[in-house]
């Protein structure tokens, strides 16, 4: 146990060390290129090397100095608000349309072809159309995540509809159920954890795209401020950029889980 | 007092079509009469359709021709006057047992009270000796533990027929004996029409007052009625030595396996 816990924390740590080595390395060869020690500067804040009193980026994440320049943390809640927004209208657009694709097979036969061809285009792909439908960045980052995460969620919701056991459904027939009395007493049961599978992969990939997204829309978030930071030569802030992205994902992705694992009655009452 | 045409069949039919082939036919011309509160089995070879026959009758799977009346009603679907133990249980996973049991009574007796619908399933739970488990999920209890629950929740719903497909079909035989004498017991206290699908030849006897044997399909029918005149309640161990359960078994092994063997078993 103790020799497990050990191996949990050096090894990170011999990997961590080795990153660095790299990274030293690449500062080494490229020029101008952040080094570890000035980019931990530019995050916490110091002396640079240049004899400059440094306030780090994450030493103020709160300030707001004017509309066009404020700190790193409202950089991010812009990115987040757009990301729950396009991911909770698709849950509530693609939710119903996954139960419908997965319980009616006239319902899949009218779909799923449009779901084939739609899942495999880059969100990315959308995104000069719905701009033009909205002139509004707000709008266009919202829609795009909309598009982003639709049909992931449509996809696993139909396949945990399709997971409910014919017996179960026998049963629901005995009893004579009503339709929607099946779908809340039988199937959102069995389905539930399939769909917050199918909302884990897309708030996954809608963190992903709002990055890209925000590089070519502009105004704030976290993509446009890592954007707008190489404009200004500030390559420090790009390594921070890429680490807090990295951190806000895998936090996203931890209490998706979370949530997903308390729907869960197969992991109920368990663990 | 007891209605002669209680469950009634009628010329019953199933033909199933395969494209490219002349249809196979599983069962046909089977006509039944069953009275109420009677124990009927229906036994034979695997294959000869009557698991098809019990969901006909349960209104799970339609008749091809032919008719089924339950007290002069023709039966066209499925509905809680016929409830069903299915062989694998069927228990909702991700509720309790009062919860499995308690949903059944919710959806068919809504007039009940809270107090009213707590007590009926309380009642049931105690009647398969569950109350220690009656708030364990199903993947927490045995399997024959799981085929009592499901037998409560199916007469928890005061239904006319209790309709049983191969009940204890998985279990061992130990568990199974067991489960046999709780539904012997029940039927004791509480008076139901059953019908039970099965493929073994003592618990035939031992539960039924009626054994009704199928020929082999394709083309299955109803080949032999046993009567079984044996006193209730019954004991097994002091049956083994009585000759009219002796009569009856061999009546039974003599049909599966000289008049209707199948070669392929």
């Amino acid at each position: 146990m103790k020799y497990e816990l050990a191996r949990k924390i050096v090894l990170p740590m011999l990997v961590f060390a080795a990153l660095i080595g790299v990274w030293s390395f690449i500062a080494s060869v490229v020029e101008n290129f952040p080094t570890p020690t000035s980019t931990y500067i530019a995050a916490f804040g110091g002396v640079d090397a240049d004899g400059n009193e440094v306030t780090g980026v994450l030493a103020d994440p709160f300030y707001i100095a004017n509309d066009d320049d404020k700190g790193i943390f409202w950089q991010i809640l812009a990115s987040l608000e757009r990301v729950f927004s396009g991911f909770i209208i698709a849950i509530i657009v693609g939710v119903p349309l996954g139960l419908m694709v997965g319980m009616s097979k006239s319902a899949q036969y009218a779909f799923d072809p449009f779901i084939q061809i739609f899942k495999p285009v880059s969100p990315l792909a959308w995104l000069p159309l719905l701009l033009f439908i909205f002139q509004d960045i707000n709008m266009t980052a919202i829609s795009t995540i909309f598009v982003t995460s639709i049909w992931p969620i449509i996809v696993n919701t139909a396949l945990g509809v399709r997971n409910v056991s014919p017996d179960y459904l026998n049963v629901a027939k005995v009893l004579q159920f009503t339709p929607i009395e099946k779908v809340r007493k039988i199937i959102l049961p069995v389905a539930v954890p399939f769909i917050f599978t199918g909302m884990r992969l897309s708030l996954g990939i809608a963190w992903l795209v709002i990055v890209a997204a925000e590089m070519l829309t502009g105004g704030i978030g976290i993509g446009f401020w890592i954007w707008d930071e190489y404009n200004n030569l500030n390559y420090h802030h790009i390594i921070i950029g890429i680490i807090i992205v990295g951190v806000v994902g895998f936090l996203l992705d931890l209490i998706m889980g979370k949530i997903a694992d308390y729907f869960d009655y197969r992991k109920k009452g368990r663990a | 007092m007891a209605d002669q045409k209680f469950l009634h069949l009628e010329n019953i039919e199933k033909r199933f079509h395969i494209p490219g082939k002349p249809d196979y036919v599983a069962v046909t011309n089977v006509d039944l009469e069953i009275k109420q509160n009677e124990i009927i089995s229906i036994i034979g070879h695997s294959g000869c359709g009557k698991s098809t026959l019990l969901n006909m009758i349960s209104g799970l799977d339609m008749q091809t021709g032919g008719y089924i009346f339950l007290q002069g009603k023709e039966v066209v679907g499925p509905g809680p006057d016929r409830a069903v133990v299915f062989q694998n249980h069927s228990l909702l996973p991700w509720l309790t047992v009062y919860q499995n049991i308690e949903m059944a009574v919710k959806k068919v007796m809504p007039e009940l009270s809270k107090d009213e619908l707590k007590a009926r399933v309380e009642k049931f739970v105690t009647m398969v000796n569950l109350d220690h488990a009656k708030d364990k999920l199903p993947d927490e209890i045995s399997g024959g533990m799981k085929q009592r629950v499901g037998i409560a929740r199916a007469l928890a719903i005061k239904p006319k027929v209790l309709l049983m497909d191969e009940p204890f079909g998985a279990l061992d035989s130990l568990t199974r004996a067991n489960l046999q004498e709780h539904l012997m017991r029940i039927q004791q206290n509480v008076q139901n029409t059953v019908i039970i699908i099965t493929h073994d030849v003592d618990e035939a006897v031992l539960l039924s007052d009626r054994v009704i044997m199928m020929t082999n399909g394709p083309e299955a029918t109803i080949g032999e009625i046993l009567e079984v005149n044996l006193p209730r309640p019954r004991d097994r161990v002091a049956l083994q030595k009585d000759p009219e359960y002796t009569r009856c078994r061999e009546a039974i092994l003599s049909f599966l396996y000289e008049k209707f063997a199948k070669e392929d078993e």
